[in-house]
């Protein structure tokens, strides 16, 4: 409980961090897992089906 | 006082003008094109969302002061939240880009809120760098030290001194801000105006 | 007047289709409780990084020889500030753009002599020490020149600095007040006095940290930190962020360019890099008006997928 109102966060990033090389590329493993994230959720929202019921229900 | 004086009144003129290209129905749909219907649409309207938790969470910074993160848990949890309401806006919008430029959702006249989209982009950018070096930690020691060079080389930092806190913190809660909500503000109002892009015509029905 | 002919690219059919009903309130209010509830989970998992800044004080005292060695910089003129050009001073033209001197042209709009404001100035705003106060008259007093062969002869010696019992000591003669003068700045630093003598240089108020920071950037205890966390220009620094921690990713582009031949080993790479970033976005920009870049998107066709209901019914 005096954990919670401390605040802290559960799993804190202070240590360093690691780092991808490529060739020329040189990224952190974080910024990699947000690049990563950004295009799987581009193609996510490409290829989901967006819930429409209405319009579903006439095309039906 | 006749009609027509009225008619010419400035404040008239702007109503109608408002009014003409904003009728309340624009400004707050009830109905919208049925093509309208992919998650790619949600991306804006998350870029928004995040740069109203951006905003709220500068804005209880705000009222302790610039240097309360360090010392109190609580400041350092809204410190958090401002980082990832940033780095979720910054997501967010990109993804919006990318959406926005495979639908070429300039045409038919909406090539102003392509171009005021993309200078609040540029807007945002510089609102999170005047961010980072407004920390008052190691890392806006090494971000300002660093970016200085890049800044003085063009010229600019002959004005925009990366170096001095205060002014980088004026840009950063004040100026920046007021350029980005201003500019959002702007392009969604453009977006209003205009109405979402139609689908490419040339293609319709050769999917089957 | 004939009708202007279609142009794909530019404008839009008319729709004339169906309309579907949108609550545009209730869609602005999920966005920000989803995006609400995702912030304090991350906040709440994660936290936020926040490296203590160093100073003057910590970094004479980690090294005290790095620190001696910057200030002799700061007075033989070899610092990176003591050589900067514009903004800062004019002993160096700074970058050019082609033919464009760009930083020189905006002139020294802040003004920083390394020999006065980080040395002399600091010493001067010490409590009377009467070795101290010697060293600083016979430098007041002494001609240009003479100062110069003071420092140039310390300077000869330098790379055999040794520091033991509190003191920098320097293998040099007729060296005059220097070695007195980096001493007791060293001194100077390593109680903390330097900081606040550099940060109230301009008075008792201030919100600028120009010269402190200016100062620690000359030395290499700032920058060797820098490198331990991965956030050198050369590691592309520029997008990376304390711990592991996201950084600004968004600026992935702008740090590229420094990894990459031509500018990877250009003198000039700050200016060219940021001229060549603000010619990208003003391509991004006028996306709308450039015939062949705007057309990328009808050809690529992903947008069959995004409308895809749309071209079924």
């Amino acid at each position: 409980m005096a954990y919670l109102w401390s605040l802290a966060a559960l799993i804190p990033l202070n240590n360093y961090g690691h780092y991808i090389h490529w060739g020329v590329i040189d990224v952190s493993v974080a910024n990699f897992i947000v690049v990563v994230l950004m295009i799987l959720t581009f193609i996510a929202a490409l290829f989901l089906p967006f819930p429409g019921r209405n319009r579903r229900k006439e095309n039906q | 006082m006749s009609t027509a004086e009225i008619e010419r009144q400035w404040t008239t003129r702007l109503r109608k003008r408002v009014a003409g290209h904003l009728p309340p129905e624009k400004l707050l749909p009830d109905t919208q094109p049925a093509y309208v219907s992919s998650w790619i649409y949600v991306f804006g309207v998350t870029t928004i969302a995040a740069l109203t938790m951006v905003i709220l969470s500068g804005i209880i910074l705000a009222i302790r002061g610039p240097q309360w993160w360090h010392s109190s848990s609580i400041g350092h949890f809204i410190n958090s939240t401002h980082l990832w309401s940033v780095e979720i806006f910054f997501f967010a919008m990109i993804v919006h880009l990318w959406g926005k430029f495979f639908m070429a959702a300039w045409r038919g006249g909406r090539s102003l809120t392509w171009v005021t989209g993309v200078v609040t982009f540029l807007a945002s950018v510089g609102t999170a760098f005047t961010g980072y070096v407004s920390q008052t930690n190691f890392d806006s020691q090494w971000i300002s030290t660093q970016a200085k060079d890049g800044i003085n080389a063009t010229g600019v930092g002959s004005i925009f001194n990366v170096l001095n806190l205060g002014q980088m913190l004026m840009w950063h809660i004040v100026l920046l801000p007021l350029a980005a909500v201003l500019l959002t503000t702007i392009h969604v109002l453009l977006v209003r105006v205009k109405g979402v892009v139609p689908p490419f015509e040339d293609e319709k029905g050769a999917t089957k | 007047m004939s009708t202007k002919p279609f142009r794909p690219d530019v404008d839009a059919p008319k729709y004339e289709g169906k309309y579907t009903p949108y609550d545009i309130i209730r869609e602005g209010t999920i966005a920000i409780v989803v995006v609400g509830l995702l912030v304090i989970l991350l906040a709440t998992l994660f936290g936020s990084p926040d490296e203590r800044a160093i100073t003057i004080k910590t970094w004479s005292n980690a090294d005290p020889i790095d620190f001696a060695t910057t200030a002799l910089g700061e007075l033989n003129g070899t610092t990176i500030t003591a050589q900067y050009g514009a903004p800062y001073n004019t002993a160096a033209p700074g970058q050019n753009l082609g033919p464009l001197k760009l930083a020189q042209f905006a002139g020294v709009t802040i003004p920083v002599n390394t020999v006065r404001d980080f040395v002399i100035a600091p010493l001067t705003s010490q409590p009377y020490n009467k070795n101290l106060s010697a060293a600083l008259s016979q430098w007041k007093g002494a001609s240009a020149a003479q100062q110069s062969s003071w420092v140039s002869n310390y300077t000869k010696g330098a790379s055999k600095m040794t520091w033991s019992n509190g003191t920098i000591t320097v293998p040099a003669t007729n060296t005059g007040p220097v070695p007195t003068m980096i001493n007791s700045l060293t001194a100077m630093a390593r109680s903390g006095a330097l900081d606040q003598a550099l940060v109230t240089g301009g008075g008792f108020y201030t919100t600028n940290y120009t010269k402190p920071l200016l100062f620690v950037a000359d030395g290499t205890y700032l920058a060797n930190l820098a490198q331990k966390q991965h956030l050198l220009g050369s590691q592309w620094g520029m997008m990376n962020e304390t711990g592991s921690y996201p950084g600004q990713a968004w600026l992935w582009l702008y740090t590229f360019w420094y990894q990459v031949s031509p500018f990877s080993s250009s003198s000039n790479a700050d200016v060219q890099v940021s001229a060549l970033m603000g010619l990208l976005s003003l391509l991004l920009l006028l996306v709308p008006f450039i015939p062949g870049l705007r057309s990328i998107p009808r050809k690529v066709k992903i947008y069959r997928l995004i409308w895809r209901e749309y071209y079924h019914s």
